[in-house]
């Protein structure tokens, strides 16, 4: 999906000329009052033939992804592999510390005693799994200290569920698409241009 | 016949609708602080002041400042590690148990208890650091290369097992609470009206948009931290517990020990988080999002860890007279009849019975029942790990070094500086951060709460679910 990171949401002055690295997308902001709702919007103006650019809610909808047609999350595999590198990890530093560097007789046992490295391993493991799935999601989606990305409307994060249209990949008309989300249920919908 | 079930009881009362809570949670971050919460911090800051100069104490003059002995060598230090870090395993368990378990009650304590579980870690840690004796070279528990070999850590030794363990669960765990923060951070960002907190929640909320996509990303972290945090949870108390466990003490040379330290650490954590937000949820106002429901679910979990760790006490004594070993023996029967009798009566009362008042539904239900309950429990755990720790000690092998350990007063003022820690940290967590999860407590606003979905007055409201919790409410109170 086209999610950019843009930091320069300003709404583009009028007597600013758009010209040359001024270009701007129009979105077409649809705001509706609840999830449900919401949900079923997004299946029927793309039912009929509109790409929707992104929803904006202040909660997680079940059923969103299949409804804006986004393929499941391959963050678990990345975690698996993150985490499978841990034990690797785990496993080789102790076994070349206690069995190869500096092999100390602890109390008769033996050197590379594979029982005592289950907890190290274990905790490795999810040490890596962890961090390594959680900067996974940072980078993939583009949150970090002081990023900013795009809000169409700064009342998603309060109770306004926002359905956002990019008029420049529609085909259809901005009022075509308007009469779609009012059809639909939207309380109100706005044009926002937003510089690229 | 025919059995109907009870609707279940909602978690939202009052009829709170979406932009309610965010009112409502948003309110104690952006006002100012109460006259309550100034004197709350007041007196954090007393304890940690008094705390840090003994903790100078302890640290310029050494551990002879403590009431340890050469019989006696752990004692109040280690008491408190193990007391703090198991407190902490209850925010674990809420947010990451109770969210594979797909219980909705966690969405209104989650936050907090996750705050609760980083601060007791931070106060177990402090413990570690201050009985090194020499905490300069605390970073010699760490693998790291050095001039004399190299000679490493000792991976055979649960204490390195520990370092491993505690600090993993201290990342993760702040890990886990921040992305759970995140979109919260954002509601504040986009409501804020100062300069200085738009740039600093502005910065916090690391540009959380709210879209589709990053929700569904957020989705699966947070189910697999949730997967990886409960077996992380439960390794840890049980590399505590195989502090004690691998070594060839008696009384502490025992295999029960992690499954009993685990339900242990769950039982006083619940009731640590039931004191903290049976007070927050007065001074903040939020008695609709923490609800008796919400209590009550909580003091089950209580009276059945409460009850585990009640038939661990009595199978490690079977077990020690079963065993035939006489110094096992002896062990147990010091432990309850020896001179720290006094101890092991406290340990009995607060852990074992004082729970069993939760089998009434009135109790459970009793706000000023739980909260005495919930300290009571609290002072039963700290004398257990006290009984486990000094009582093996104290007596061993040799009568002639038999001995009696008692705290110095610098004994005390290092757990007076882990309490002024925990409490000035919370306090701060409490002030400058939303202390429920507005996001989650939205998602369930249309199945749990009262009126499900449109905002009618409690008054006009018809439906199923405010008839049955006005009753129970009322039988409640």
């Amino acid at each position: 999906m086209p999610i950019t990171p843009t930091n320069h949401l300003k709404p583009v002055s009028k007597d600013k000329d758009m010209s040359a690295n001024h270009s701007t997308t129009k979105y077409l902001v649809g705001v509706y009052d609840d999830d449900e709702v919401l949900l079923n919007a997004v299946r029927s103006v793309r039912s009929s033939g509109v790409t929707v650019h992104e929803v904006y809610t202040p909660f997680a909808i079940h059923g969103m992804d299949d409804a804006i047609g986004y393929k499941r999350s391959r963050l678990d595999i990345a975690s698996f592999m993150f985490g499978a590198t841990g034990t690797t990890f785990g496993v080789t530093m102790m076994t070349l510390m206690m069995g190869f560097d500096w092999p100390m007789n602890i109390g008769g046992k033996p050197f590379i005693a594979p029982p005592d490295f289950i907890p190290v391993s274990f905790e490795m493991t999810v040490l890596f799994a962890a961090l390594g799935m959680v900067f996974t999601f940072f980078i993939a989606s583009g949150l970090g200290p002081g990023a900013k990305k795009l809000v169409l409307d700064p009342r998603f994060s309060d109770d306004k569920f926002i359905l956002a249209v990019d008029l420049g990949k529609n085909s259809l008309s901005a009022e075509q698409i308007t009469d779609l989300m009012k059809s639909s249920g939207a309380s109100e919908v706005n044009t926002k241009e937003v510089e690229d | 016949m025919q059995v109907t079930s009870v609707v279940r009881e909602p978690l939202v009362t009052n009829g709170k609708t979406i932009k309610d809570v965010t009112n409502d949670v948003c309110r104690q971050v952006e006002g100012s602080p109460s006259r309550m919460w100034f004197i709350a911090f007041g007196i954090a800051l007393v304890a940690l002041a008094y705390g840090t100069y003994n903790v100078y104490l302890t640290w310029w003059e050494g551990l002879g400042r403590w009431g340890l002995n050469k019989t006696v060598g752990w004692a109040w230090d280690i008491t408190n590690f193990v007391w703090w870090v198991g407190i902490g395993h209850a925010g674990t368990l809420i947010s990451a148990v109770l969210l594979l378990f797909r219980q909705k009650w966690r969405t209104s304590i989650n936050r907090a208890a996750e705050a609760m579980t980083i601060f007791a870690v931070l106060c177990a840690a402090s413990f570690i650091l201050l009985h090194m004796g020499r905490p300069w070279v605390a970073y010699w528990a760490l693998p790291l290369g050095n001039t004399y070999g190299s000679l490493w850590v000792n991976f055979n030794s649960p204490l390195v097992w520990d370092v491993f363990a505690i600090s993993t669960y201290l990342t993760v765990s702040v890990v886990f609470w921040y992305i759970g923060l995140i979109p919260d951070l954002a509601t504040i960002r986009d409501r804020a009206q100062t300069k200085m907190s738009k740039i600093v929640y502005g910065t916090l909320a690391f540009g959380w948009n709210g879209g589709a996509k990053d929700w569904s990303r957020y989705e699966s972290v947070s189910l697999i931290l949730a997967g990886l945090s409960t077996p992380l949870v439960l390794s840890v108390h049980t590399i505590v517990s195989m502090d004690f466990a691998t070594s060839v003490i008696p009384g502490w040379h025992t295999t029960i020990f992690p499954p009993y330290f685990v339900a242990g650490a769950i039982f006083s954590g619940f009731a640590m988080v039931l004191t903290l937000m049976l007070v927050t949820r007065v001074v903040f106002k939020l008695e609709d999002y923490i609800t008796l429901a919400h209590i009550e679910s909580m003091n089950k979990v209580i009276l059945v860890t409460g009850s585990i760790v009640g038939v661990a006490y009595i199978t490690e004594f079977f077990i020690a007279a079963y065993s035939g070993v006489p110094y096992e023996r002896y062990a147990f029967m010091n432990r309850a009849l020896g001179p720290y009798w006094w101890a092991y009566a406290s340990m009995m009362t607060c852990n074992v019975i004082s729970p069993q008042f939760f089998w009434f539904r009135s109790m459970r239900r009793n706000i000023a029942v739980t909260f005495i309950l919930s300290i009571v429990v609290n002072i039963g755990m700290w004398f257990e790990r006290f009984v486990i720790i000094v009582t093996s000690l104290h007596r061993d092998y040799l009568p002639s070094s038999w001995a009696y350990f008692s705290p110095t007063s610098v004994d005390i003022g290092d757990y007076i500086f882990s309490f002024g820690l925990f409490f000035t940290l919370f306090l701060l967590f409490a002030k400058f951060l939303p202390v429920i999860n507005m996001a989650e407590v939205k998602s369930i606003i249309k199945s749990s709460s009262e009126n499900k979905k449109t905002a009618t007055p409690i008054g006009a409201a018809s439906s199923v679910y405010a008839n049955h919790s006005n009753k129970s409410s009322q039988a409640g109170e």
